[in-house]
């Protein structure tokens, strides 16, 4: 059952690389857009993928590495499903996020050249400042924010976190 | 009254200098022989701007790139302020801080364009901390070694590789002050499109391109007293070798070679002239039986190893009208290891050929599988310009004083013909000297075709034999042969004889040859120019003339394209892999797997609609609910590319597949195992 879903996964990716190709008319100087949609569906820019969308547009792979290398919003190796941003802001800084980002790596069992959990579920990274400096330290799971973090608050939420991650497979296993 | 026009000026450190429609400032002050130091500038290149080395003040507006500035009339401009001064030495300061300064053990030493600069702007100091961090080098080719950490991102290389060869090995990644140039995904030359030609090295301002040395390889197998060591000299390097010792480019310097060659202990030392002369007359009578039978047409040459690289990779069907012919190296090659250990009475293994090429990407012909007798590789050692400069300076040899000295015989002979193989253009004429008189029974008077010479990118002649229209093309630069091969695909250009070089101006432009500065064009004008006089000087300008030729056909060969020359003078071709590639995992099998299917989406296969192919096996493996025992991929080449699109069930490839027949294969190769 598990595999079946994650093969379907794989042919809708593939499917979805050349519908975005399409979209965009194979036109090269769209190609951060593309590789923008690209990341939305595999969550990272496989080596892969990138030759194959530079055979698509007729541009070098080096060329296209370039670009997907210069910007820090694409990645080229593979992200977790949730990101965890940990906020290193002056104010978050100073409050302490350092002990906010020990206690996330250490709860999720990161290695220290680790930066995404080997079952693909979390990535975490460290960001300059997510504006919410009143309730220092601060964190981001996607796009819900966490404030005045400690030790005991990060093992909460990342609990509530992967329980609701249980409970989803669970559906679709029941479906 | 007649208005007077007004002559367009500017004042370069107050000396007036007339616009003659120059694109920037730095144009207008190397015509008044004004230099202004850059790294990143080349007249054949676009404009870059980032080196920052040709600054210049411009009264009334600051300082500006030369390079990327247009001359206005009447702008005053100085090359040497003291501003000036100061922000160029500074620049040469900031690119020190990131470059490794140890000097004395690099390969560029004295030859280096950072170092001749840094020690003109007078930097005595570095004020920065050298980087700590030290990054691997690549010297997974036999031709290239890129050592990231001497490179100035001056992106000459990444401008090279695309502009010249429309290839784009390199370009820039990551940013900031991790800024690199680098292949894609960082991979070593050997695993992307690389043909090894050299032309990024020879506008490296540093050693961060450099050739793959094998001169200590040399110094041993001369030093081994067991060995017999042969040599031959191809044509271009005779008018460069003396660059490195204070002659003008173009100056033949053929003997002063031989004669250093001996003095350092190759036993023989020979011309590869007289296997250019062997090539025209193989490639040529080739030409002659295609034309009269009017099939594998056009004709391309089978010279420049990187363009046979480029071909197999890119054109398939184009691979029957390679002349088989192979490369004057490889026949000399050939002939040293199955004729000349004959007639010295030595021993194949005992025997060395050493190679002095202009060339990079001969060190890769000479290892490949083809070239090989008793099971010897043809060609041993091949030496660049380059590394011969080094080895006749490692033997403390006077190269201005020595003594000239004759070729070997019997087979030291090349004609005019075999000479000009150096200048693009040149394997063309040699060819027209010989299949004239083949196709029309009378003599060539005037052997010199002019509409043939020149540095134009892509040239064109129709030749007139006794009424017989021959069209042939020249081109040079790989940019150039993929416009032109676009072109005859699409009908709008038709010949009967394509010449291609990878290097501008063919061979004497070479990635081996010493480094052309600080005026590059010009100093290729000087190498061809050297060429044409040697032909000019030559007793004997047609290949089929050449006295050691006929010696060569009577004594061993017999005839043109006779059997034992088809063996050993000719070879073949196959398509090759263009990139190293994971496969692209578009269904997975996990528990109960059987089949494996990859469906090929490299360039070729693409455009003939393998996209569809593999739509429809993936609506095949779902209407049968196979989804659990196939594994179903997409590759970048199955090698096999003119008869694509091709997939490969397992392991075995299938070519020539269209959406009809999928179903067919479908049902015979995959249900059948399931």
């Amino acid at each position: 059952m598990e595999n079946s879903k994650q093969e379907q996964t794989l042919v809708r990716k593939f499917e979805k690389v050349n519908r975005i190709l399409e979209k965009h008319s194979y036109n090269q100087s769209d190609l951060i857009g593309i590789l923008q949609e690209i990341q939305e569906e595999y969550r990272y820019l496989p080596e892969e993928i990138l030759t194959y969308v530079a055979t698509a547009l007729g541009v070098s792979p080096a060329y296209v590495y370039g670009v997907a290398t210069f910007y820090a919003q694409f990645s080229l190796k593979p992200k977790g499903k949730r990101i965890i941003r940990v906020c290193d802001g002056t104010a978050c800084h100073v409050r302490g996020s350092q002990t906010v980002l020990k206690a996330v790596r250490e709860y999720l069992g990161l290695k220290p050249d680790e930066d995404t959990t080997p079952d693909l579920l979390f990535t975490v990274e460290t960001v300059a400042c997510i504006g919410a400096c009143a309730l220092a330290p601060a964190m981001m799971i996607d796009d819900q924010v966490f404030g005045q973090m400690d030790q005991e608050k990060v093992e909460q939420t990342l609990e509530s976190i992967i329980q609701e991650e249980k409970g989803e497979e669970a559906n679709v296993f029941s479906q | 009254m007649p208005e007077k026009t007004e002559k367009k000026v500017v004042l370069i450190n107050g000396q007036e200098i007339e616009l003659n429609g120059e694109k920037n400032i730095l144009e207008v002050a190397k015509k008044a022989n004004i230099d202004i130091p850059t790294f990143c500038y080349h007249s054949d290149l676009s404009v870059y701007g980032a080196c920052r080395m040709c600054l210049v003040e411009i009264e009334g507006r600051g300082i500006f790139p030369s390079c990327s500035t247009p001359p206005q009339p009447g702008m005053s401009i100085r090359t040497n302020s003291p501003r000036i001064l100061k922000a160029r030495k500074m620049v040469v300061e900031f690119l020190l801080a990131n470059h490794n300064r140890d000097c004395t053990t690099c390969e560029r030493n004295l030859s280096c364009r950072l170092q001749e600069i840094a020690s003109r702007m007078g930097v005595e100091e570095i004020r920065f901390r050298e980087r700590s961090e030290v990054l691997p080098k690549d010297s997974s080719s036999f031709s290239l070694v890129r050592d990231p950490n001497r490179c100035i991102l001056c992106g000459d290389c990444v401008r090279t590789c695309q502009e010249i060869e429309g290839i784009g090995v390199y370009d820039f990644a990551h940013r900031g002050s991790h800024s690199m140039v680098e292949p894609a995904f960082g991979k070593k030359l050997t695993e992307v499109e690389c043909l090894y030609c050299g032309q990024c090295s020879i506008r490296c301002p540093t050693a961060a391109l450099v050739v793959k040395s094998e001169v200590e390889k040399t110094w041993e197998v001369v030093l081994d007293p067991d060995k017999f060591v042969v040599a031959q000299i191809a044509p271009a390097v005779r008018v460069a070798v003396g660059e490195a010792f204070g002659l003008p480019p173009g100056e033949i310097t053929t003997g002063k070679i031989v004669s250093a060659l001996k003095k350092i202990g190759f036993d023989r030392v020979y011309d590869t002239a007289f296997s250019a002369d062997l090539t025209t007359v193989e490639e040529a009578e080739e030409f002659f039986k295609r034309l009269q039978k009017g099939e594998r047409l056009p004709q391309f040459t089978s010279c420049c190893p990187s363009w046979v690289l480029f071909a197999e990779r890119n054109y398939p069907f184009y691979l029957n009208n390679l002349s088989s012919a192979r490369s004057p190296q490889q026949m000399f090659g050939s002939v040293i290891k199955n004729y000349i250990t004959k007639f010295e009475k030595v021993p194949v293994d005992r025997t060395v050929s050493v190679s002095i090429m202009p060339c990079t990407a001969k060190k890769f012909e000479a290892h490949r599988p083809e070239f090989v007798s008793q099971n010897e590789p043809d060609v041993d050692i091949v030496l660049t310009a380059q590394e011969t400069i080094k080895l006749i300076k490692s033997a403390n040899i006077d190269f201005g004083q020595i003594e000239p000295q004759p070729f070997d015989v019997p087979l030291g002979m090349g004609t005019g013909a075999g000479v000009i193989f150096g200048v693009t253009g040149g394997v063309t004429e040699a060819v027209l000297r010989y299949a004239y008189e083949r196709l029309t029974g009378e003599e060539l008077s005037e052997v010199e075709f002019n509409s043939v010479r020149g540095f134009q990118g892509l040239r064109e002649a129709e030749v007139d034999f006794a009424g017989k229209k021959v069209r042939v093309a020249i081109v040079h630069g790989m940019a150039n042969a993929q416009a032109l091969i676009r072109d005859i695909r699409e009908g709008k250009r038709d010949y009967h004889f394509v010449e291609v070089m990878n290097c501008p101006g063919g061979c004497i432009g070479g990635g081996g040859m010493p480094l052309g500065l600080p005026d590059y064009p010009e100093v290729l004008r000087k190498r061809a120019e050297g060429l044409y006089n040697a032909d000019r000087l030559s007793p004997v300008r047609k290949s089929q003339d050449n006295p050691a030729i006929k010696f060569i056909y009577q004594n061993w060969l017999g005839e043109a394209n006779s059997e034992l020359a088809e063996k050993h003078l000719h070879t073949s071709y196959y398509s090759r892999r263009r990139i190293s590639n994971e496969l692209i995992r578009i269904q997975e099998a996990k528990s109960t797997h059987k089949v494996d299917i990859a469906v090929c989406v490299g360039t070729s296969c693409y455009l003939k609609g393998s996209y569809n192919i593999l739509q429809r096996l993936l609506e095949l493996v779902r209407e049968h609910e196979l989804e659990d025992q196939v594994n179903i991929g997409a590759t970048f080449c199955l090698e096999k590319c003119s008869q694509g699109p091709n997939i490969r069930i397992n392991d075995q490839v299938i070519t020539g597949v269209d959406e009809k027949k999928v179903q067919e294969i479908f049902e015979k190769m995959v249900l059948a195992q399931v």
